[in-house]
């Protein structure tokens, strides 16, 4: 059963009684709030995902009011693994941002059976393209572009790779998209579904974009990697590839990484097999259609 | 329903590892969560290592991961005690190593899966100085702590504040006894100094001898306040019991708990091992056992510490938690110092402006 098939009604009672347990890739996530807000932001972003048969969860999380009397005197919300809290309350109105970096937090925390790298992935035709990027470098708001031109989207934050197989593990959850890049994608596709943005966080406003369904559909086959691509948006720059030194992503992933180095040598393995099966690139570009153009001639080269 | 019976299935595998194997993905389900809010996480995933084919698939991922955990922990534990023992060479006085470090690089059989947070050291009061100078000049630093903590510490505990390093952020935890100066029970650390044994390959690194292991986990537990990792703790002190126990050992522990004055905590920690884990205690060492506390208290010193060891997890806790452990953190502040001084403490603690940071 899809998430998509409950009705708005039994969405949110399930939600208020911990019986909501949502698939995303190979976690199961068992998830509690009686906020509406996260009921319709699940609703919004996450219709196309299965819902698990609960039995067994990987995480179990909540989102709700704080006890205590601040409640009282300003509305916040708080975000619980499995009765722990590990952040500080947030404002109210951030409770599905909230959801999002909680879950996150669950998978870069815990998920140690893979090596998790800080970088987006997207594949086509069965290869799959590593997007490393800085803060700032416009890495989620290409995400976005190629997601909706056809690529399908395995995680915009977090490149898991299989300690088993070196192959790289889908997610498929929305793509988080910050300030301006939020109008930017929903001018260039009038067709995407964003969710309702959370001003002033800690990352300035944020909506997440749902992902297309063929990514949600497909989101249990595993990519061979063949890119590892640094994108850096300029000003009035030409969309252009150019070579950059293997050697120097390795140790920007590796340096970047969420578990590195808890694998010891198991990460650098993976790593440097990562690094041998992709050619690596930087690419400068300032307009989205050129972007895409490029990545669709190197798709099919 | 006692406390033992609703951590299960955790006190299930803990008192008999192999019953992994026959758990269903319900029972894991409440397992993992239990034993990963516990600590106790990676101690289950080695102990599983072996039954692997027979745990369910989208159990494997979570123990390989608590074992990748472990594993780091361990490595990165005796990188830092050799940086230690770097730093410290200088002193002419053994350092010892207490608690998880001492665990890991003695390999004894808590070490296994053990997860650390600081690195615990004993060194000799007359040498606190001169250990605290040479820790600064190696990069730890007791800072990040007020005029006021640093006071309190120097002047009232049995360890300097917590010395943090300045590039890693590992932090050392430097004792020169087991129990707080003006603690209730005055303790003396001459002995455990006198008796501990060196570590091989680690020059100027020890560790308590078998006996006084037993004994400083024990205080250690049934002197704290907090009981986050009570649990966790227990399983220390069941796998060392496990692992000592012989004729010899029982009367030298009890002698040993009489010279250091901690018969008590010995006599909780020996009850509470055995109604938990089932550890092998002859009946007749409980009941030799110096300072046992007077048969009256005992059903509720048991009552207050079963609610303490079941804290772990929310779906062990029984009704009355919240007031024991309540009862336990005024009992660990009350057992530390005397009123005259633990008054004022407490009144300065819950006054200040910045929450204290652990």
């Amino acid at each position: 059963m899809k998430l998509g098939e409950l009705s708005a009604r039994e969405l949110r009672d399930r939600l208020a009684d911990n019986a909501l347990v949502l698939r995303t890739g190979p976690f199961a996530m068992r998830m509690h709030s009686p906020l509406p807000q996260v009921a319709d932001g699940l609703r919004r972003l996450y219709a196309d995902f299965p819902l698990g048969d609960g039995a067994f969860c990987d995480f179990h999380v909540r989102v709700g009011p704080p006890t205590g009397i601040r409640r009282w005197l300003k509305p916040q919300i708080n975000f619980w693994y499995d009765g722990h809290s590990p952040f500080k309350p947030l404002p109210a109105n951030h409770a599905f941002a909230l959801l999002e970096w909680g879950m996150n937090w669950c998978v870069a925390g815990h998920a140690h059976h893979y090596l998790m790298l800080h970088a987006a992935v997207l594949e086509q035709n069965g290869r799959a393209l590593v997007m490393p990027g800085d803060p700032g470098a416009g890495k989620s708001t290409l995400t976005a572009a190629l997601m909706l031109s056809g690529w399908r989207l395995l995680s915009d934050e977090i490149a898991l790779i299989d300690r088993d197989d070196g192959l790289l593990v889908g997610l498929g959850r929305p793509v988080s998209l910050k300030n301006a890049s939020i109008d930017v994608i929903q001018q260039h596709f009038p067709d995407a579904v964003i969710g309702a943005p959370a001003h002033d966080t800690h990352k300035g406003t944020v909506a997440h974009l749902r992902p297309t369904p063929d990514s949600v559909a497909r989101v249990a086959v595993k990519a061979r990697p063949a890119w590892v691509i640094f994108p850096r948006w300029r000003e009035g720059a030409e969309a252009r590839l150019s070579p950059h030194s293997r050697a120097e992503a390795f140790l920007h992933t590796a340096s970047h990484a969420f578990n590195y180095s808890l694998l010891g040598g198991l990460g650098f393995d993976l790593n440097a097999a990562l690094m041998d099966a992709c050619a690596c690139h930087d690419f400068e570009y300032s307009r989205l259609e050129d972007a895409v153009r490029v990545f669709a001639e190197l798709a099919t080269s | 329903m006692n406390g033992a019976e609703r951590c299960q299935p955790l006190l299930g595998v803990l008192r008999e590892p192999a019953r992994m194997a026959d758990l269903d993905l319900g029972e894991w389900d409440r397992l993992l969560r239990q034993a990963g809010s516990a600590g106790l996480l990676s101690r289950l995933a080695v102990q599983a290592e072996a039954l692997d084919a027979r745990i369910p698939a989208p159990v494997r991922p979570h123990l390989a991961a608590a074992r990748t955990v472990a594993a780091k922990q361990r490595q990165a534990v005796r990188w830092e005690a050799r940086r230690v023992a770097k730093a410290l060479a200088g002193l002419d006085c053994p350092v010892l190593l207490l608690k998880g470090a001492a665990y890991a690089l003695a390999d004894l059989p808590p070490a296994p899966g053990r997860l650390f947070g600081d690195i615990d050291l004993l060194v000799p009061k007359a040498q606190l100085g001169r250990a605290e100078g040479a820790l600064m000049l190696a990069g730890w630093h007791a800072s990040g702590k007020s005029e006021y903590d640093q006071r309190y510490y120097r002047r009232w505990m049995h360890e300097l504040p917590p010395m943090i390093h300045l590039r890693r952020g590992t932090v050392l935890d430097v004792h020169h006894n087991l129990l707080p100066e003006t603690s209730r029970i005055p303790t003396q650390a001459g002995p455990v100094l006198a008796g501990a044994r060196p570590l091989p390959n680690m020059p100027g690194l020890y560790v308590p001898a078998d006996t006084e292991l037993v004994l400083h986990s024990a205080c250690h537990l049934f002197h704290e306040g907090e009981w986050g990792h009570g649990l966790r703790d227990l399983v220390d002190l069941d796998a060392l019991l496990r692992a000592f126990a012989s004729v010899r050992f029982w009367p030298q522990l009890l002698s040993r708990a009489a010279e250091l004055n901690l018969g008590r905590p010995l006599y909780y920690a020996l009850d509470c091992c055995r109604r938990w884990l089932s550890t092998p205690v002859p009946e007749e060492i409980l009941a030799t056992c110096p300072a046992r506390p007077p048969v009256w208290q005992r059903p509720l010193m048991r009552a207050l510490f079963d609610r303490g060891l079941a804290s772990a997890h929310t779906n062990c806790r029984q009704p009355g938690t919240g007031a024991a452990l309540f009862l336990l953190f005024v009992r660990g502040h009350y057992l530390r110092m005397p009123w005259r001084l633990l008054v004022p403490h407490l009144l300065h603690q819950a006054l200040r402006r910045d929450p204290p940071q652990d």
